[in-house]
Order: structure tokens, then C-alpha cells, then sequence
């Protein structure tokens, strides 16, 4: 942009209209793109390190590749594969059984805390707060060798089992063909229902309180008035708790990878854990880039529809 | 408003406490076999007959975890103040300028939020090897920086949003640049919204494991997660060591928690909430 002379006003046009007077106060006029001088650093990078891979990613679905010589094109051959894949396929059916323990089952949980808990005032919350939060900041990492010790032989699942003299009931839950994928699924559960229910608990804070005391009044039990006050008011938050759980569970590599690995056999095995493993283990980056951006779709359709579900709802 | 009865609230705290210690007892059961004997055989919850640190020690010094934790706090150091500057500046011009396209700027930003590190993890390997950033940690910083800005961005641009428009015309007003508008006053208001971000930044830095899997392959420059998730890949036998371990890793986030409860906690909600 050209720079411009000074232009003087008079002051009670100023005061009249503020816009015109911010623009042409300073020695000249300055162009309205000169604030992006202050974005273009963090643009900068987001779109180096985070937007471009993943483009690069979807380029690399195309093609065959063993990340050493040169690729073959194949087009969306690879997409192919993934859905004639058995192994491909049920990693992402694993993902979707893991939302069921990731997302729905915290949420129900944490309605159920909340409807209990919405009617009364409650001190003492904040060591319940503090330790409901305490999942949510170790690293996943630790928390599956914590659980991996849990579950394992002489961990305290099977102890437990053995003390209330369900001995036929224990076995190494992780190696389990039956119970593994559950197993992992509950760790999930252990990690994410806090923060479904603290997300619940912070959102009935804002409900007016008279509107609980209106339902008394009508003679409204627990559960009409949960129905009818509580989850209208909580929308927005088990929008959010959707939302954050569905990409935990879809995104679980961290969890399976330290817990089962994938094992025993394909019982585990997550999306997440197969593109590690096909693009550094096994030569087959085209495939795994296929598998990565079939996995980013699919968070990115689910995040869609739920925000578009508690949109349109409201 | 205390119209709930006595055994709806003895219920309630019941239920509470139950869950409590549902969320206690793994921890609980990790630190208790953190201190048996080395080489004990150990079952489930069992109260130690002698408190042995010894595990500590050698998690510490033989299974390496003092360079881990230190590998971790170089990355942790390099993202966090980088990420709150360039979150600060992006956020002050989105949230306060009228900037033509700054709303869709913005929606690109929030877009970011769904990107896994699945989907960046694979080219990213290849494209930061041609460049010899592969087993640095400036590779890792630049991409955890990047993979955390949409949301930094986004909490900031928020935070800027909701001062008074009035503060920032006054300040213009009387003469003063944007760059002045925002050290001078700005800033200094953003403080409580800047430390929230740095706790939640630090903490994402800390927990990264797939991002460090496959960018440091040289395990000798591991980072505590990554280092403990190939630990328990060799050691899965010797269980008090792989505890204590365990514990070494999550102390000083635990610290961390401990300390800035308020912020971290309000931060994880309302983040949850922006997001």
C-alpha cells in the first residue's frame, strides 16, 4: 500500500466516529494488513511443522514407497488396500470399539455423578477436583505401565480376583484374546471419566439455581429433574466431552503401544500403532501415509458431526 | 438452594469417594512396588515391609532416567516460551485488530485442532531427516511448537477478545504504536492467561511419546516418556526399578499439578470448552 499523507480532522468527528479517526490518527494511514506482521510467525511454523506434513501425507498416500528408493504412483491404491486389508480393517474397528470406552462410558459416568451431585452445594469439592484432574496430566505413557503392572499376573486385578476367591476368573488380562481389547478400552475409561464429570460438574454450576428449586416445587424428582434441567443446560459440555474423548480413543497410540502392542495377535492393534509400525518396521510408507489420513478424516468427520449435532439441537 | 435430603448427599459424597479411590488406587499401586526390594517378586497392593529407595537410585543413575528427565526439560524449555511469544503475538492481532481475512486466519488455526500426530508423523520423519533435524531437539521443537499452536493461538486470540476494546483505543489515542499497545498493556493483563497456556503447553511437551518415538531414534537421546516406553520394553520383568521409573516420569508434572492446581485444572476445562 501506498503510504498516504497526514490527514488532519477536526475533533468532533473523532469523537462521532472512532474507526475513521484510529486509521488516519497516526503520521500516515496504515495499510489494515500490517497486523498480520504479528501472525505470520506462528503461521509460519503451524504451517511448516503441522499444515504441510499433513499434506505431504496425503501426497505420499498415493504412492508405494519403502522410504528408500524411488515410489511407484498408485493412486488411491492404497485406500484399497486398507479396506480389503483384514489387519488395516480391524484396526480401525478396534478404534471404534475403543470410543465405546474412551467416550461412552465416561460420559455416562459423568452424567450420573452429575445428576447425583447437581442438587446440593458441595464443599470439600476440591480434593475430588484435584484428583479427578490427576489422569488427565501424567503422561499416557506412564499410565499404561502403570496398568500394564496392574493387569499383569501378580498385579492388583488378579489379586483382587483371588482374594474374593475368583481364582478361575484371573488371567493375564493383556494377553487375553477375549478380554484384551476391553482391558485397554477400561484404561481409557480410568483416564477420561474425570474429566467428563469435572466438564458436567463446571457446566450445572451456571444453571440457575431457581430453576432447580421451580422443579421441586412442581414436585420433580431426581430423575425428571435431571431430565428435564440438567441435561438441556449440559449441551455444550457433552458436545466437548464427545469431542475430546472420540479423538483420545481414535488417537490412542500412546495407551496400546506400551500396554499390548497390538497383541495377542491383532486383538489391540489401533490405526495410530499400524503407521508407526508399516512405515518403520515394515518398509510401507505409502500404505501407512493411506492409513494416517484415512484416520485424520475420520476424527475430522466426527468432530464435524457432533459439533453440527449440538448445534442444531440448540 | 440445600434441598436435597441427607442421604442424597451422604450418597453422593459416597459415590465420590468411591471413584476417588478408583483414581488413587493404580497410582497408589505403582508407588507401592516402586519401593519393595529390587528383584522381590512382587503381587499387587502390598504394603512394603522395609521403604527401600534403592529403586530410585538405580532408575536414576543405571536405567538412565536423570538424562531422560534432562532431555526432556531441553525440548519443554525450547517450546514453551517460543510457543507463548508467537500464541501472543498471533492472538493480540486475531483478537483485537480488524484484520481483512482474520476470521478465516483464525478458522485455519482452529482447524489445526484436529490434527493428530498420526497424520503429521510419517512425511515429517522423512522431510526433517533431509535436513538433519532427525535425533535433535530442535526438530522435535519446532514440530511440538507447531503441532500446539491452533490451540495457543486460538487461547489467546480468546483471551485478547475479552479485554475492553476501550483500553486499547484509549492507549491509540494517545499515540501509542501497536507494538507499545500490547508490551505496555496487554501483556501485562495476559499474565494469568499466559500462565495457564505455559502449564498446558509444558505438560503436552512433556507427555509427547509417538512425536519423540520417531523423530529421536538414537535412544541415548530419549525423552522421559519415550525412554520409559522402551524401558518397559526391555525390563518388563524387574518390576520395582520399572515403578520407581514410572514415578521418576510423572513427578514433575505431578509437581507441577501439585503447585498450580487452580490454573491447570481451569485451564484443562475451559480449554476443553475453547476448543
Amino acid at each position: 500500500m501506498p503510504s498516504r499523507p497526514p490527514v488532519q480532522q477536526p475533533p468532533d468527528v473523532r469523537v462521532e466516529s472512532p474507526d475513521v479517526q484510529v486509521r488516519s490518527r497516526g503520521p500516515r494511514r496504515r495499510s489494515p494488513y500490517r497486523g498480520y506482521v504479528y501472525v505470520l510467525p506462528a503461521f509460519a511454523v503451524y504451517f511448516c511443522f503441522a499444515v504441510l506434513p499433513a499434506l505431504h501425507t496425503a501426497y505420499l498416500s498415493l504412492f508405494e514407497w519403502d522410504g528408500v528408493t524411488l515410489g511407484d504412483w498408485v493412486g488411491l491404491g492404497n485406500y484399497q488396500e486398507i479396506f480389503q486389508d483384514s489387519i488395516l480393517r480391524r484396526s480401525v474397528l478396534n478404534a471404534l470399539v475403543l470410543v465405546v470406552f474412551f467416550s461412552f462410558i465416561p460420559i455416562v459416568v459423568g452424567l450420573a455423578m452429575t445428576g447425583l451431585l447437581a442438587r446440593f452445594r458441595r464443599p470439600g469439592m476440591g480434593a475430588y477436583r484435584f484428583l479427578f484432574m490427576l489422569p488427565q496430566v501424567v503422561p499416557l505413557v506412564a499410565v499404561g505401565v502403570t496398568w500394564r503392572w496392574l493387569y499383569g499376573d501378580d498385579g492388583l486385578v488378579n489379586q483382587t480376583f483371588r482374594a474374593v476367591g475368583l481364582d478361575g476368573v484371573t488371567r493375564a488380562w493383556l494377553g487375553d484374546f477375549g478380554a484384551a481389547l476391553i482391558a485397554v478400552g477400561l484404561v481409557g475409561t480410568w483416564v477420561l471419566s474425570g474429566l467428563c464429570m469435572m466438564l458436567f460438574l463446571s457446566g450445572v454450576q451456571k444453571v440457575d439455581p431457581s430453576l432447580y428449586e421451580a422443579a421441586r416445587l412442581d414436585g420433580a424428582g431426581p430423575v425428571r429433574e435431571f431430565v428435564s434441567v440438567t441435561l438441556p443446560h449440559l449441551r455444550g459440555e457433552i458436545a466437548v466431552a464427545m469431542t475430546v474423548t472420540t479423538v483420545a480413543a481414535l488417537a490412542s497410540f500412546d495407551i496400546v503401544y506400551v500396554t499390548t502392542n497390538g497383541g495377542p495377535g491383532e486383538q489391540t492393534t489401533v490405526p495410530g500403532l499400524l503407521v508407526y509400525r508399516l512405515a518403520f518396521s515394515e518398509g510401507k510408507v505409502g500404505l501407512a501415509a493411506a492409513l494416517a489420513v484415512v484416520l485424520g478424516c475420520l476424527i475430522l468427520g466426527i468432530v464435524y458431526l457432533i459439533n453440527r449435532l449440538s448445534r442444531s439441537e440448540s | 438452594m440445600n434441598t436435597a435430603t441427607r442421604s442424597e448427599r451422604w450418597s453422593g459424597y459416597a459415590l465420590l469417594t468411591v471413584m476417588a479411590i478408583a483414581v488413587v488406587i493404580p497410582f497408589l499401586s505403582v508407588f507401592l512396588a516402586s519401593l519393595q526390594p529390587a528383584g522381590t517378586p512382587v503381587v499387587g497392593l502390598t504394603w512394603p515391609e522395609r521403604w527401600s529407595w534403592d529403586n530410585y537410585e538405580q532408575a536414576w543413575s543405571v536405567a538412565g532416567f536423570s538424562d531422560l528427565i534432562r532431555h526432556s526439560l531441553t525440548i519443554a524449555v525450547g517450546v514453551v516460551p517460543a510457543s507463548l511469544v508467537l500464541a501472543a503475538l498471533a492472538g493480540y492481532a486475531l483478537g483485537t485488530m480488524k484484520l481483512p481475512g482474520g476470521n478465516a486466519v483464525a478458522a485455519f488455526f482452529i482447524a489445526g485442532l484436529t490434527i493428530p500426530v498420526e497424520l503429521i508423523v510419517v512425511p515429517l520423519y522423512f522431510d526433517l531427516r533431509g535436513l538433519g533435524l532427525t535425533n535433535s531437539y530442535l526438530g522435535v521443537i519446532l514440530v511440538e511448537i507447531a503441532l500446539f499452536m491452533p490451540f495457543s493461538v486460538f487461547w489467546m486470540r480468546t483471551h485478547f477478545q475479552s479485554t475492553p476494546p476501550s483500553l486499547v483505543e484509549a492507549a491509540r489515542i494517545d499515540g501509542a504504536s501497536s507494538g507499545t499497545i500490547l508490551v505496555r498493556i496487554l501483556l501485562p493483563l495476559a499474565r494469568p492467561s499466559l500462565m495457564t497456556l505455559g502449564l498446558l503447553v509444558f505438560m503436552w511437551s512433556w507427555n509427547q511419546f509417538l512425536l519423540v518415538l520417531v523423530l529421536i531414534q538414537d535412544t541415548t537421546k530419549h525423552t522421559a516418556p519415550a525412554g520409559l516406553g522402551f524401558f518397559v520394553g526391555q525390563n518388563s520383568t524387574d518390576i520395582p526399578t520399572l515403578a520407581a521409573g514410572t514415578i521418576i516420569v510423572m513427578l514433575p508434572i505431578l509437581i507441577l499439578f501439585v503447585i498450580f492446581q487452580r490454573s491447570f485444572i481451569a485451564g484443562l476445562l475451559q480449554g476443553a470448552m475453547k476448543g
